[in-house]
């Protein structure tokens, strides 16, 4: 079973770590003090079991979850009991592990593991391919105006109205963004925040709480950004 | 007030000299930095971040044996997460780091 570690701590790593090799054909291949790096590290590596800590700064284990696209097991490794009922909302954590941690608690956990990855997987048909539509009409001053998809970058709410910006201009049309929202491809844009829906071929930068589309500097709300975080190709 | 002791790592380590000691020079290592980080966030006055550094702490107060410490800085750390404090629990806490500060010369 190969394994990673994700904790802000270096003390509680090095226990998860010690705790892995008491325990045959447990392997810990890689720690993380940082949620981030656990993110690109699983973009580019297949693990069956995650040690992750919930409360670390900036980017905690429950945010973490919501952004894996294909979750292995979990294992939640923390100092507080009271995450845990959300925790086990998801169907991919196994066990909830209070620090300290002992080894006998540990072994079960492990074994608990091991029973939910041998589950065999029962094969979903995987979903057709979603039809991406190029171009889209909008309704202004009674005139039906054809806007191409790709070219939009930004869509924001404006009380009754929405503006649409594209690279050759602005439309601003009254509609809300829960009825364009409907009409984009998902594959291509995301809502970031209750206001903004952005194209994320068209995202420069990120911070922590905003991404830069153009010239535009966009709030990314704390429930969104999990959401962000999985859409983005992470090197 | 209760002492600091080496009993959860000992259980860890199963006899191994070499398991005992990474653990104890990681805690020896990492102890001061954490509790330099949480008199940074207290000069800040910022709630929150003195939270997140206690929150990290206490973890150590509970390898280290010190479960009625551990209790008092749950307590703090859910108060200070509030936004509010209490000078006493704050004392206590902080008479614990000195005490751990001590132990660890010790080991």
């Amino acid at each position: 079973m190969n394994c990673i570690v994700i904790d802000d701590e270096k003390m509680a790593r090095v226990i998860i770590k010690t705790l892995c090799e008491q325990i045959k054909n447990v392997n810990l291949v890689e720690e993380f003090s940082d949620a981030i790096d656990g993110i690109k590290y699983l973009n580019e590596h297949k693990v069956d079991l995650i040690f992750l800590d919930i409360h670390m700064p900036n980017f905690t284990g429950l945010d973490f979850i919501k952004t894996l696209k294909d979750p292995p097991k979990v294992i939640f490794t923390t100092t507080d009991s009271k995450f845990a009922l959300e925790a086990f909302e998801f169907d991919f954590i196994v066990d909830y592990l209070l620090k300290p941690i002992a080894l006998e608690r540990f072994e079960k956990a492990i074994e608990k593991a091991q029973k939910a990855i041998d589950v065999p997987k029962i094969e979903v048909q995987s979903k057709a391919p979603e039809e991406v539509k190029n171009d889209f009409y909008v309704n202004i001053d009674r005139r039906l105006i054809k806007i191409n998809l790709p070219s939009i970058y930004l869509i924001e709410a404006k009380g009754d109205y929405i503006n649409i910006k594209t690279e050759e201009k602005n439309y601003i049309v009254h509609s809300t963004l829960k009825k364009i929202e409907e009409k984009l491809p998902e594959s291509l844009f995301l809502k970031v925040h209750r206001s903004y829906i952005i194209n994320l071929k068209h995202i420069i930068d990120i911070e922590d709480n905003s991404v830069l589309i153009k010239k535009d500097v966009i709030p990314v709300s704390r429930s969104n950004r999990p959401e962000l975080m999985k859409r983005l190709d992470l090197l | 007030m209760e002492k600091p002791n080496l009993n959860y790592i000992d259980q860890l380590a199963r006899g191994d000299q070499s398991i005992r000691d990474t653990l104890i020079k990681v805690i020896i290592d990492e102890f001061p930095e954490e509790k330099k980080d949480y008199f940074g966030s207290v000069k800040l006055n910022d709630f929150k971040i003195i939270a997140s550094n206690v929150h990290r702490i206490k973890h150590k107060f509970s390898i280290l044996g010190l479960e009625k410490s551990y209790k008092e800085a749950e307590k703090l750390e859910h108060l200070l997460s509030e936004g509010s404090t209490n000078e006493v629990l704050k004392v206590e806490f902080e008479n614990t780091l000195t005490e751990i500060t001590k132990y660890l010369k010790t080991i």
